[in-house]
């Protein structure tokens, strides 16, 4: 007990940087939240498919928007993420952010890309054609650019350290299009619909339809986050893991060097 | 300051008496822009028509490639360390250097664009605009391509990488370049809001381009 005294205080985030209890903290959430995203997803099936109401222009196709919609804002949250995680490895060399940072890049890429993928499946029913260089579109096609980027980019440098620093620089720099895409919609009148739900005046999309998408988006967001922390912990045992066999091969050289000199 | 101007004038003299460096860049968008009439057809109205786009994405191409020289001569004769250590801050050193670049490879190519229109057929009228658009986009083009050129000095392949990092970040550039030229020539967008957005994409990189490539940079000299 004397010895926590002398611990000067630290705040939330300097705990949660520790990576021991990181583990620890995660591997108690892990569960619940997997199990959470799960739950939430098929309660979002079930209202999807019986109990909100075909859109009276659309049909059924309305129905993919509850997927499109949550993987579109969590493609653009992942980057977000990546942007706050390299912020903090950069100004605070916070131990996690770049662990963090790695981990959200594949999982946005992911997202990025079902937004994509459900938006053309749509489109070609609806606007008669896969795709369109519409605004919208064409920034979201940019996004999933910048995420191969930093995954390239990462995989080219063999340094890890270096490699976290010059990620999490080509991170902030491609951070000016999250804005873009935000906001192409409202600048430019194009084919893709403007925000209908988050914004200043209220939802304009109705609350039959409405009710289900935010089911699914908390639940692809728990899924989401459940993944990213899934991405971490196995990133921090790999590195451990490194750091372990290093060491062992440190202890081989050291053994048989002298060995050798004899 | 005089430092400043010291390196400027070392890169661009570098650049003159290192032989073929301008001009590699010129003879590739000479032989891109001349191959789009061989892959497309002859077919003089069509080619009029996607004249702005091609010597754009043509230019974009030839500037990239000329992007990797930045920091690679320096970074090999040790140089780029005494840069980084000396007294003129790291972040007037790479605009100094992206500034080179701009004069010696953005300027040429956009002067270029007019003779490259003629055999495309393109609009006389469209002329003053493209040259203008390219002179007020290239900015963009040498200081974002530098944040690339940093980051991908010491990587494998950093070329084939430079392109997936860099071209992406272009994307704006091309686009309000291209819609302020059509709508020079007509189209229906205003002329001077895309212009001025381009100009803004420029000034905006010309912050952002230098502080980024010094931090990539001091990582990669410690």
């Amino acid at each position: 007990m004397t010895q926590t005294n002398t611990v000067p205080q630290q705040s939330l985030t300097q705990k949660l940087a520790n990576p021991t209890r990181f583990m620890q903290l995660s591997a108690k959430l892990m569960p619940w939240m997997a199990g959470a995203a799960v739950a939430l997803i098929l309660y979002a099936l079930y209202l999807v498919f019986f109990v909100a109401p075909d859109d009276y222009q659309q049909g059924q196709t309305v129905k993919i928007m509850y997927i499109h919609v949550p993987a579109a804002w969590l493609g653009m949250m992942g980057y977000a993420l990546i942007a706050i995680s390299s912020f903090g490895y950069l100004v605070f060399r916070h131990p996690l952010a770049d662990v963090s940072s790695k981990a959200a890049a594949p999982l946005g890429a992911a997202f990025a890309f079902l937004a994509l993928a459900t938006g053309s499946l749509w489109g070609k029913p609806m606007w008669g054609t896969y795709w369109v260089w519409d605004a919208r579109l064409t920034s979201m096609l940019i996004l999933l650019f910048l995420y191969f980027g930093l995954m390239a980019l990462r995989s080219a440098i063999d340094d890890e350290a270096l490699a976290g620093k010059l990620c999490a620089v080509l991170g902030l720099v491609g951070v000016t299009i999250l804005p873009i895409i935000k906001f192409s919609v409202d600048w430019w009148n194009t084919l893709h619909q403007p925000a209908s739900v988050i914004r200043m005046d209220g939802p304009t999309i109705h609350s039959d339809l409405l009710w289900p998408l935010v089911v699914s988006a908390i639940g692809f967001s728990l899924l989401f986050f459940a993944l990213h922390m899934k991405g971490m912990r196995n990133e921090i045992l790999r590195r451990r893991l490194r750091s372990l066999t290093m060491a062992e091969v440190d202890r081989a050289r050291s053994v048989s060097a002298p060995a050798a000199a004899e | 300051m005089s430092a400043f101007w010291t390196l400027l004038k070392r890169d661009l003299l570098l650049q003159v008496r290192e032989g073929g460096a301008v001009g590699t860049a010129l003879g590739f968008y000479l032989v891109v822009v001349a191959m789009m009439p061989l892959g497309l057809g002859p077919d003089l109205n069509l080619l009029s028509r996607i004249a702005p786009g091609v010597l754009w994405i043509a230019l974009l191409l030839a500037a990239l490639l000329s992007l990797p020289r930045i920091f690679e001569a320096d970074d090999e004769d040790g140089s780029l360390e005494v840069i980084a250590t000396g007294d003129l801050p790291l972040e007037l050193a790479t605009a100094a250097k992206a500034l080179a670049h701009w004069i010696s490879t953005g300027i040429p190519l956009a002067l270029l664009a007019p003779i490259l229109g003629l055999l495309l057929n393109l609009d006389i009228a469209a002329y003053p605009v493209l040259v203008a658009t390219m002179l007020v986009g290239t900015p963009a083009i040498s200081f974002l391509g530098l944040v690339g050129a940093a980051l991908t000095l010491r990587a494998r392949r950093g070329g084939l990488l430079l392109a997936l990092l860099v071209l992406p970040l272009y994307i704006p550039t091309l686009i309000f370049g291209i819609a302020a030229i059509s709508a020079a020539t007509g189209g229906p967008s205003g002329f001077q809001a895309s212009f001025l957005i381009l100009a803004a994409i420029s000034l905006f990189s010309l912050v952002i381009g230098p502080v980024a490539a010094a931090a990539a940079i001091r990582f990669q000299t410690q």
